[in-house]
C-alpha cells in the first residue's frame, strides 16, 4: 500500500533539521508551501485548469453560503405554502430560490418546534447542506463534535450557549447517505413588523445546523 | 473499515472547538486544496465513495491529528497516485517527470461554474419495491467489512423505526470500488438513545441515520 501521507515529501526542504515528515511535527507554513507545490504540479501537467480553482475559490468565499439558507428559512416563516413545501420537498423548494446542486443534491428540511428540537451531524466525514449553508466551520468537522453529538446532544448543544428544557425532544440527523438536512429554526417573538430579508438577518448559521436559535430581533 | 473515521459515540474529546468570526479559509491555501481535489475529480478515476474512502485510510493519529484540508491534500494526492494521474516521484521533486505528457483539464472556470448548481445526484431508478415502509420496525446488521461502508459502528445491531423513504440511492459499499452504483433503496431510521447508549442516555433523545435496505433486516 503507498505511503498514506505523501503530501510532506514534496517540500521538504533541505535545511529542513528534523529526519521525520510527520503532519503535525511541520510548521504552520508548510501547508502553504505544499499546495502550492501541489497546485504548480498538477497545472504543468495539465491535470488541473489554476482558473477553474479561482473560481471555486470565489464561489465558496463569496456566493455560496448561510445566507442563502436564511433566505429558505425567512421564506418559510412568511409564506405557509412554500413551507409546506419545504416539508415535503426541500430540494424542489430551495430551488425555487436559486439554490441547488452540489453537496445538496437531496435535500430534506425539519422543523422545529416547542417539543422538538433537530441538529445534523456527519459522524462518518464531514457531509453538509453546501448550497444552502456553504462550506462547514471547523467545529462542525471536529472529532469533538461528530463523537459526542449523537450520544450527549443536550450537552454539545450547551456548549453553544443553548440550554435545552428536557421536555423538549432532540433528534439528531447523523447525514451518512448523501441526504442533507437543513433545521428549520422557530420564527422568533416579535418579529411580525419585520419583512422577509429583515426576518433572514436573524437566521444564523447554526439555528440552521441545530446549535443555535434565531436570533431574537434586539439582539439582532 | 473498522477506523477512527468512524467517530459517533466515540468517548475521551474535550469541548468543541468553537471559533468566533470564523473566516471561510483559514490562509489561501485551504481554497487551492479545495479547488485542486474538486477539480482532479472530473478525470472520472474516482467517485465521492472512493474519494471518502482515500480519508478513512489515513493512519489513525493523522487522522485525528491533520486538519479537514491537509486530510483533503492527502486524499487528493494519493488517489491521483494510485489512479495514475501522478507519479510519486513527482510529488517528491514537485515536478513533472521529464517524459511526461502534458494534457488538457477537462473542465474549465465555465465548466466548473456550470456544474455546480446541478451536481452528482446519487438517486437512481430501480426496479425493485422497497422492502419496508415507515413504521416498520428493523436491526441493524452487525456486518462489517475493510472496504468503504456507511454503516456507523454505533448503530450496529441496534432497532429502530423507519421514518422517512429516500428511493433507491447509489449503495457506497459497492461504490466506493468503481465498480457500479448498485442502488438500493435509503431510509431514516431512528433509533432511541436509549437503544443505542443503554441507561446511562440522555434523556429524551434519538438519532436517525440514512440506511441502505441490505443493512437492514426486519426486527423479531
Amino acid at each position: 500500500m503507498l505511503s498514506t501521507w505523501t503530501v510532506p515529501d514534496m517540500t521538504k526542504k533541505s535545511d529542513h533539521t528534523h529526519d521525520h515528515g510527520h503532519a503535525h511535527t511541520l510548521l504552520p507554513s508548510d501547508p502553504t508551501l505544499r499546495a502550492k507545490a501541489l497546485e504548480t504540479l498538477l497545472v504543468e501537467k495539465g491535470l488541473v485548469d489554476p482558473a477553474a480553482v479561482d473560481a471555486l475559490v470565489d464561489t465558496y468565499a463569496n456566493r455560496i453560503g448561510p445566507q442563502n439558507g436564511a433566505q429558505v428559512v425567512a421564506r418559510s416563516w412568511t409564506d405557509p405554502d412554500y413551507r409546506a413545501r419545504l416539508l415535503s420537498d426541500a430540494t424542489a423548494a430551495i430551488a425555487e430560490l436559486g439554490y441547488s446542486g452540489m453537496q445538496g443534491e437531496h435535500m430534506v428540511a425539519v422543523e422545529n418546534s416547542d417539543r422538538v428540537h433537530n441538529v445534523v451531524v456527519c459522524t462518518l466525514c464531514s457531509c453538509y447542506p453546501w448550497p444552502v449553508l456553504g462550506l462547514p466551520p471547523v467545529w462542525y468537522k471536529s472529532p469533538e463534535y461528530r463523537a459526542r453529538v449523537v450520544r450527549e446532544p443536550r450537552a454539545v448543544i450547551a456548549e453553544f450557549g443553548l440550554d435545552l428544557t428536557d421536555d423538549v425532544e432532540i433528534r439528531v440527523w447523523d447525514s451518512t447517505a448523501e441526504i442533507r438536512y437543513l433545521v428549520v429554526p422557530q420564527r422568533p417573538a416579535g418579529t411580525e413588523a419585520l419583512d422577509e430579508a429583515g426576518l433572514a438577518d436573524l437566521v444564523t448559521r447554526d439555528s440552521m445546523i441545530g446549535t443555535g436559535l434565531a436570533m431574537n430581533p434586539e439582539a439582532g | 473499515m473498522d477506523s477512527v473515521h468512524d467517530l459517533g459515540g466515540v468517548e475521551g474529546f474535550g469541548p468543541v472547538p468553537l471559533e468566533a468570526d470564523e473566516p471561510v479559509f483559514h490562509g489561501t491555501w485551504e481554497g487551492r486544496i479545495l479547488g485542486l481535489r474538486f477539480l482532479m475529480g472530473f478525470w472520472g478515476r474516482w467517485n465521492i465513495d472512493a474519494n471518502r474512502h482515500s480519508l478513512e485510510q489515513l493512519p489513525p493519529a493523522d487522522y485525528l491529528t491533520m486538519s479537514y484540508y491537509e486530510k483533503w491534500a492527502a486524499g487528493v494526492v494519493n488517489l491521483s497516485v494510485e489512479k495514475g494521474l501522478i507519479t510519486r516521484d513527482e510529488v517528491r521533486t514537485g515536478q513533472p517527470a521529464a517524459d511526461a505528457e502534458r494534457v488538457t483539464p477537462p473542465v474549465d472556470a465555465a465548466g466548473v461554474l456550470a456544474f455546480l448548481p446541478k451536481g452528482r445526484p446519487s438517486s437512481r431508478e430501480i426496479d425493485a419495491s422497497p422492502a419496508f415502509k415507515l413504521g416498520d420496525r428493523v436491526r441493524t446488521a452487525r456486518h462489517m467489512h475493510s472496504g468503504h461502508t456507511r454503516l456507523p459502528r454505533y448503530l450496529r445491531d441496534r432497532v429502530g423505526e423507519i421514518v422517512l423513504h429516500h428511493g433507491a440511492h447509489v449503495f457506497p459499499d459497492v461504490s466506493f470500488t468503481m465498480e457500479g452504483d448498485a442502488p438500493q433503496h435509503l431510509y431514516a431510521v431512528r433509533f432511541d438513545g436509549r437503544e443505542i447508549w443503554g441507561d446511562t442516555a440522555e434523556p429524551g433523545h434519538c438519532v436517525s441515520a440514512d440506511l441502505w435496505e441490505s443493512y437492514l433486516a426486519p426486527a423479531a
